[in-house]
């Protein structure tokens, strides 16, 4: 957390300083004549009174009109003048919180509601600057400008409508932000456990409704939702007082104001142009109250965006990767990967050999850290100790966008794009043609569904991948690695989600696909289709429990050989149940 | 999408809130009572001081007027913020119960969603439309009607005017809102798109790092950003046109009434205090049905919130009534009778005529989407034939009391949610007076006990959303768990050993054996390791089940 994340947010605002502060200023000016419609219209009322002759009037009646119509103009260009440097900077910002998530390589992966943050987060710098500081400056300057104006005429009124302003623009807005601030920090408790109950009520309704504990969950859901709304009652009361207490402090200045001008003697004409006036000035500054709520609001946000805000330099573009040619030799040498200080280790000193054209799979219980080899591989995660060298030259020493020409493919969490499936597949190797495409498709076992749709290749899969089922999502993400063919493929979990036939055909296609000079690391919970492999690596709690190839793993006692009768005796009894 | 300010459906679904919305409205009245009075007790005010003189019972007068300005205004926050409170918790809690009215296939897939963050978050944005909104929209029609009604009585050629162009400004709004909705309109999907894009990559960011494409994609994004920044200033610029046009009307109407006041003052044909009166109260006319339109885009968020949550919670129920019948011993024999089950778009059971036999343990196999699982919700009640029957010891189950039958049952779903609560309260699911010795067997008997052991609380862990998160291999245990607890004597398994690894499927196996071991189960399986202890095997396939003839392992193997 940064001490203020405005100040970060307001560096990013410098080239557009000259476009806010015009819409500052003209925010000001629409204040001000609006203020100054309402002061020359009771002069010219009050001094029509005196019957004067009616060319004295002439330049007021003028004025009345002029600032009548300017009012409305300043309005229309100060916001489109703010709003257009809000959201060229909102473009910056969005670019700039992107090239910073880019260069943080070791950050976890985002869930859904964080992202979705994400976005309300960039929104809260556009509300910051919009509903916050371009209103506040403007209702600060036409405040001063009134008391300067008002001092010309009477000092001691000026001095009346000064406190005044102070306690519109100043005490009310702190006491608001403060009410808001504690009103949030006793409501956020409550609004998280209804918003639990809601998921509970909802994504467990069937576990609910089997084990006949629905109405138990729905009475405490609306117990709590009654706590909430007498909370939400109560913080009610005291947040109105400040709205009323501007109503208030605009009324008795006004009225203070007509006194102390009339015991100061005063013209009668001026009196009323000052009431008018600061009845007027007192409004605008009570703007400030919202402006503050508003901004207590948004800190969280704002605070979150700095924090990406602060490193990540302009990005040096660069050419897309290709594969770069020739075999490479990847070896772990005694890996260690520990996540949390104190924990087991994800990873305890394994060492894999990976020579150019040889295909491992590395096998194990979930949880024995096989993903994690994958995430050291790629460079995602970095060894506590030991080290990952691909031809001699350690991982984390690779530019960013080198290692990906080299190691790639289908990874845990593999993310499709809401876009076409050719742009999808074009992702991992943007210069690939139609025959490349196709055979990609085919031994990801896609090709088939592609061929059936009434777009083909331009069909959208909508977002996350969500007009697609899971098998094909999985066939998507497979068919992108085959394309990419990185000279090192990792396959974490291929054919997850699909039913074990088919999951072996596509393990099958899929290393049938891959060049004999690339080499492969296959990791993989099930035990089917591994007799091709060179080495298979058995995991168990981040070490390596046995090696060798399948038919030695098989005939050896362990873990491989009991996994391995336990699956081959369910799948050759599924197969005799065939009718 | 439903742009009308205020929904009368609201009045007959949340009954509790008539009474604040009335007040609401009487305090509207007050406010525009208020509003002329201070105007009134200004104008004389000043009229006397242009003589240099102080006007005391007028000053008594203002001062009285603003405090009770205050006094309503804070009533009137106060009340929109109550009834703000009673709407979002009735809504709420008609949201959830009509969750529990439908049936969890109602609630299943997308709609979850949607409900969960409704009743979460969502209905939250329904606060600027009570307190921001409601009352300046009883503002704009209490206050112009009674700042004319003074001004009749002052000056009744101003109030002509000001009656006259009053009405300009809702005509143009609406004119111009038209042209607005459209522009914005033709611009939503390309916005939206935009907006997606955003969140899409950085979504993806891992993999565009895999491909080695994400520094590339920053200039994407730019682009995208930027052609989000033309998009959205284009409806913006109608928007504030149409901002334009009502202040002008606005501030020329007052304008309009002002110059022939002025000019009759010079004539000596009005009073100055009544000249005051007019000039002050004029622009009050106009301002409360500006500051309605410009917050209801501010209310939009809560308009739309309140729409789905009406449509919701009154979407009429697919089944039937629950009946009241008894219901069945779960020992009985199972027969389904010609069922079929027809969803919107597909049929997921055709014609299924089948019979368990009680003690009988039931295999049901067959690819995804087959209607596995449909068999198994029949049984559950979460659907009903839409041909056919299905009844248990020859009841039919469409008319029992369907918590006393579910009382027969135990089920192992898939994927067991996890509630906020403790360990032993998610154990507890469908007996919460378990005593703790109880559930120490049925926590042995799932294998759950090691994983009790590792747990920093033990049984007392917190799980759930908020809380600690187990494996799958672990949820499934305590979904087990769950079901031993129940000792019921009919047991629905769906694949409770899918997505585990081998290791973990072997405990859960085990767990799973001892679980059916002497109840009438049914027990969908993807994997073959839960088909040997099978009394009979079904395969459903395309809505058809067909009954496997076992063929002993002996002869299969080579």
């Amino acid at each position: 957390m940064t001490d203020r994340p405005e100040r970060a947010v307001l560096r990013l605002a410098r080239p557009y300083l000259s476009r806010l502060l015009g819409a500052g200023l003209l925010a000001a000016a629409t204040e001000f004549a609006g203020l100054a419609l309402m002061a020359t219209a009771t002069w010219l009322l009050m001094s029509a009174a005196g019957r004067p002759p009616l060319d004295r009037l002439t330049v007021a009646i003028v004025a009345v009109r002029a600032l009548a119509v300017s009012r409305g103009v300043f309005r229309y260009t100060e916001r489109l003048a703010g709003h257009d440097a809000v959201l060229r900077m909102i473009t910056d910002v969005r670019t700039r919180v992107f090239a910073t998530l880019t260069a943080r390589r070791d950050a976890a992966p985002r869930t859904g509601d964080a992202l979705s943050r994400l976005v309300s987060d960039v929104e809260a710098v556009q509300d910051l600057l919009l509903r916050v500081l371009v209103p506040g400056a403007a209702a600060a300057l036409v405040s001063l400008l009134a008391v300067g104006s008002a001092a010309l005429i009477s000092p001691p009124a000026a001095g009346v409508l000064a406190v005044g302003l102070l306690v519109a623009g100043v005490a009310l807005p702190v006491l608001a932000a403060r009410l808001t601030r504690r009103a949030a920090d006793e409501v956020a408790p409550l609004r998280g456990a209804l918003a639990v109950d809601a998921v509970d009520l909802t994504h467990g309704a069937a576990d609910l409704a089997a084990f006949g504990a629905t109405g138990a969950a729905l009475a405490a859901a609306e117990t709590r939702g009654g706590r909430l709304a007498r909370l939400e009652r109560r913080l009610a009361a005291t947040g109105f007082a400040v709205d009323a207490a501007g109503v208030l402090v605009g009324g008795l200045t006004a009225a203070a104001v007509v006194v102390v001008a009339l015991r100061a003697g005063v013209g009668g004409v001026l009196v009323g142009v000052l009431a008018v006036g600061s009845l007027a000035t007192v409004e605008v500054a009570l703007a400030l109250v919202g402006a503050a709520r508003q901004h207590t609001q948004l800190r969280a946000g704002l605070a979150r965006v700095a924090d990406l805000l602060t490193d990540a330099g302009e990005p040096a573009p660069t050419a897309p990767a290709a594969p770069a040619p020739g075999g490479h030799d990847v070896r772990f040498e005694g890996v260690t990967v520990r996540y949390r200080e104190g924990a087991a280790p994800a990873l305890a000193g394994v060492d894999i050999d990976l020579p150019a054209g040889r295909r491992v799979a590395v096998v194990g219980p979930s949880g024995a850290g096989k993903s994690t080899l994958a995430a050291v591989l790629t460079g995602a995660v970095r060894p506590d100790a030991g080290r990952v060298t691909v031809d001699g030259v350690d991982v984390s020493g690779y530019p960013d966008e080198e290692l990906p020409r080299v190691v790639g493919g289908l990874l845990a969490e593999a993310y499709v794009f809401h876009a076409t499936v050719r742009e999808n597949l074009l992702l991992g190797r943007p210069r690939a043609d139609e025959a490349e495409l196709t055979a990609a498709t085919r031994a990801a076992g896609l090709l088939d569904w592609v061929g059936a749709q009434p777009q083909g290749w331009d069909t959208v899969v909508g977002e996350q991948g969500g007009q697609l089922s899971g098998g094909q999502r999985q066939r998507l993400a497979l068919a992108r690695a085959l394309l990419a063919a990185p000279p090192v493929l990792v396959l974490d979990e291929p054919t997850e989600g699909l039913d074990p036939a088919a999951a072996d055909a596509v393990l099958a296609s899929a290393l049938a696909a891959t060049p004999t000079g690339h080499s492969v690391l296959l990791i993989s919970h099930r035990l089917s289709g591994l007799a091709g492999l060179d080495e298979i690596v058995v995991l168990d709690a981040g070490r390596v429990a046995q090696r060798g190839r399948h038919e030695e793993l098989v005939a050896r006692p362990g873990w491989y050989r009991e996994q391995w009768l336990l699956q081959e005796a369910a799948e050759r009894g599924y197969l005799a149940l065939a009718p | 999408m439903n742009r009308r300010p205020f929904d009368p459906r609201l009045l007959r679904r949340v009954p509790a809130a008539r009474r604040d919305l009335a007040v609401l409205a009487v305090l509207g009245g007050l406010t525009a009572l208020l509003v002329v009075a201070q105007a009134t007790a200004l104008a004389t005010l000043l009229a006397t001081a242009i003589d240099g003189r102080l006007h005391r019972p007028a000053l008594a007068g203002l001062l009285a007027a603003v405090a009770a300005r205050a006094l309503v205004s804070w009533a009137q926050g106060t009340v929109a913020a109550r009834a703000a409170a009673t709407v979002k918790a009735a809504l709420r809690a008609d949201l959830l119960r009509a969750v529990g009215r439908h049936g969890p296939t109602w609630v299943a897939g997308r709609r979850a969603g949607q409900l969960a963050t409704l009743a979460g978050r969502g209905l939250d944005a329904l606060d600027p439309y009570f307190t921001g909104y409601l009352p300046q929209l009883v503002l704009s029609v209490t206050v112009p009607l009674a700042v004319l009604a003074r001004i009749v009585l002052a000056d009744w050629s101003s109030a002509l005017i000001i009656a006259l162009t009053i009405p300009l400004i809702p005509i143009f709004g609406a004119l111009l809102g038209w042209q607005a909705q459209a522009a914005t309109e033709r611009q939503w999907r390309r916005l939206s798109l935009l907006g997606g894009h955003f969140l899409d990559m950085v979504a993806g960011l891992p993999t565009l790092r895999a491909f080695g494409r994400a520094r590339a994609q920053v200039d994407v994004v730019r682009r995208m950003a930027d052609g989000h920044r033309q998009a959205t200033m284009r409806t913006l610029r109608i928007a504030f046109l149409s901002a334009l046009v009502l202040e002008l009307v606005a501030t020329l109407s007052v304008a309009l009434v002002a110059v022939p006041v002025g000019i009759r003052l010079l004539g000596g044909g009005i009073t100055l205090s009544t000249a005051l009166l007019v000039l002050l109260l004029t622009p009050e006319a106009y301002l409360p049905l500006r500051a309605a339109g410009s917050r209801f885009h501010a209310s939009m968020e809560g308009l739309t919130a309140l729409d789905e949550a009406l449509t919701l919670s009154a979407t009429p129920e697919a089944a039937g009534p629950h009946g009241a019948r008894p219901a069945p011993d779960g020992r009985g024999e199972i027969r389904f009778e010609g069922v079929t089950v027809a969803y919107e778009r597909t049929t997921a059971l055709r014609d299924v005529t089948l019979t368990i036999r009680p003690g009988e343990r039931v295999a049901v196999i067959g690819p995804s989407g087959a209607g596995k699982t449909t068999l198994l919700n029949l049984l559950l009640g979460f659907v009903t034939p839409t041909a056919g029957r299905v009844t248990v010891d020859g009841v039919d189950l469409a008319g029992v009391d369907l918590d006393a039958w579910r009382r027969e049952l135990a089920w192992v779903p898939q994927r067991a949610h996890l509630f906020a609560g403790s360990l032993a309260d998610n154990i507890r699911l469908g007996a919460p007076d378990t005593p703790d010795a109880a559930l120490a067997g049925a926590v042995t008997d799932a294998a759950l006990d090691e994983v009790v052991a590792a747990l920093p609380d033990g049984l007392g862990t917190t799980l759930g959303e908020r809380g600690h998160g187990l494996s799958s291999g672990q949820r499934q245990r305590v979904a087990l768990a769950r079901a031993f607890l129940r000792g019921a004597p009919l047991v629905l398994l769906d694949e409770p050993t899918a997505r585990l690894d081998s290791a973990s499927e072997a405990v859960v196996l085990a767990a799973t054996r001892r679980l059916v071991a002497g109840r009438t189960a049914l027990l969908v399986a993807h994997r073959p390791a839960l088909l040997e202890d099978a009394d009979r095997i079904l395969r459903v396939e395309d809505g058809r089940v067909t009954e496997l003839s076992r063929v002993p392992a002996a002869e299969v193997t080579p």
